[in-house]
């Protein structure tokens, strides 16, 4: 088989969120970087086709000259995926929501994130489940960032949230994926796609997070807080397809004592 | 007349619609949304939509965000 064939005979499915099928299993948002560039730069490295901007006032006296973020990611390139972040409660977040929907001219995929406290910005449950419920009413298609509680992210999918996304950790912690047994708990009752949002912090950690069969991951810190961040988009990118693949191979099991890998008949002595 | 944009006080003439709300904030042609007293206001009606003393308008645009 020629190294072209054998790449294609690894098949993968797509990533589907909503009915639209993406290639790229890695989602990343558009915070935190020098500058427009260095967002715009980033965002390709990773290869990423869903990528998250937040809704914001604009500032009264700002530089009118300067260029747009949607001017950089365009919607016609990318699935635009606003988020509700800053919101702390369910009446703030339905708001967000809908003027980003008039902001994108109807479109209605949006990430929901209602927070509970500005030290650790964990979800507000109740908030998050009260908020989801009114957009889903509303007809929007609702990805949701929540917390890794099983029962919890079962009742989100049931609600008919499209997508549900567990943090690994504190949004912008880059502690990683901190209870490996609770994403696979809701892993096993999943019939919508888990993506991990929230708390990688290097390659490894995404890695890890598709190994454990995630549907995707979504992060921001991590690419744009490394000292390389185009650099680190490449890196996480290679990251998601190759936990992607090591959970399709499935590991072999772990054992406790060796087990040699060169035969054992025909030593010399 | 004085209305609250965007959270502070600003000042408009009479008679000015959305639209003039969008030219003093230098936004003609941008990616833009408004609401109107927590109402959204369809950008097929800005030009139409006359502002009154007191409205509190938001006008909201996409920036970086995780």
């Amino acid at each position: 088989m020629t190294h072209e064939a054998s790449l294609k005979a690894l098949h993968d499915e797509p990533l589907i969120v909503a009915g639209k099928h993406y290639q790229s299993r890695l989602l990343v948002g558009t915070g935190k970087y020098k500058d427009l560039e260095e967002t715009r730069l980033a965002i390709e490295a990773s290869g990423a086709e869903i990528v998250t901007v937040a809704v914001r006032r604009t500032n009264i006296g700002q530089n009118p000259d300067e260029p747009n973020l949607l001017d950089v990611i365009s919607p016609e390139k990318y699935t635009i995926l606003p988020n509700t972040a800053g919101c702390y409660n369910a009446k703030d977040a339905v708001r967000t929501c809908r003027l980003a929907r008039e902001l994108l001219d109807g479109h209605d995929l949006v990430k929901l994130e209602v927070l509970g406290d500005q030290k650790t910005l964990y979800p507000n449950v109740t908030e998050t489940l009260e908020a989801a419920e009114t957009l889903i009413k509303d007809g929007f298609k609702v990805m949701v960032y929540t917390t890794d509680d099983p029962l919890i992210a079962l009742r989100l999918e049931e609600m008919g949230c499209v997508a549900v996304m567990p943090l690994g950790a504190p949004i912008g912690s880059g502690l990683g994926i901190r209870n490996p047994y609770n994403i696979q708990l809701i892993l096993e009752n999943a019939k919508v796609p888990i993506l991990v949002d929230a708390g990688v912090g290097t390659a490894s950690d995404a890695t890890i997070a598709m190994e454990l069969g995630c549907h995707g991951v979504l992060m921001n810190t991590a690419i744009a807080a490394a000292r390389e961040p185009v650099r680190m988009a490449h890196a996480m990118r290679l990251a998601v397809e190759s936990g992607r693949q090591a959970y399709l191979a499935g590991r072999m099991p772990r054992k406790l004592y060796a087990s040699a890998s060169s035969p054992v008949d025909g030593l010399i002595s | 007349m004085l209305i609250t944009l965007n959270g502070q006080p600003f000042e408009l003439q009479n008679g000015a619609t959305l639209v003039d709300v969008i030219r003093a904030l230098d936004l003609e042609g941008k990616r833009y949304a408004i609401e109107v007293n927590e109402e959204i206001i369809p950008r097929s009606e800005h030009s139409d939509y006359l502002v009154k003393p007191g409205d509190d308008v938001e006008v909201v645009q996409a920036i970086g965000g995780g």
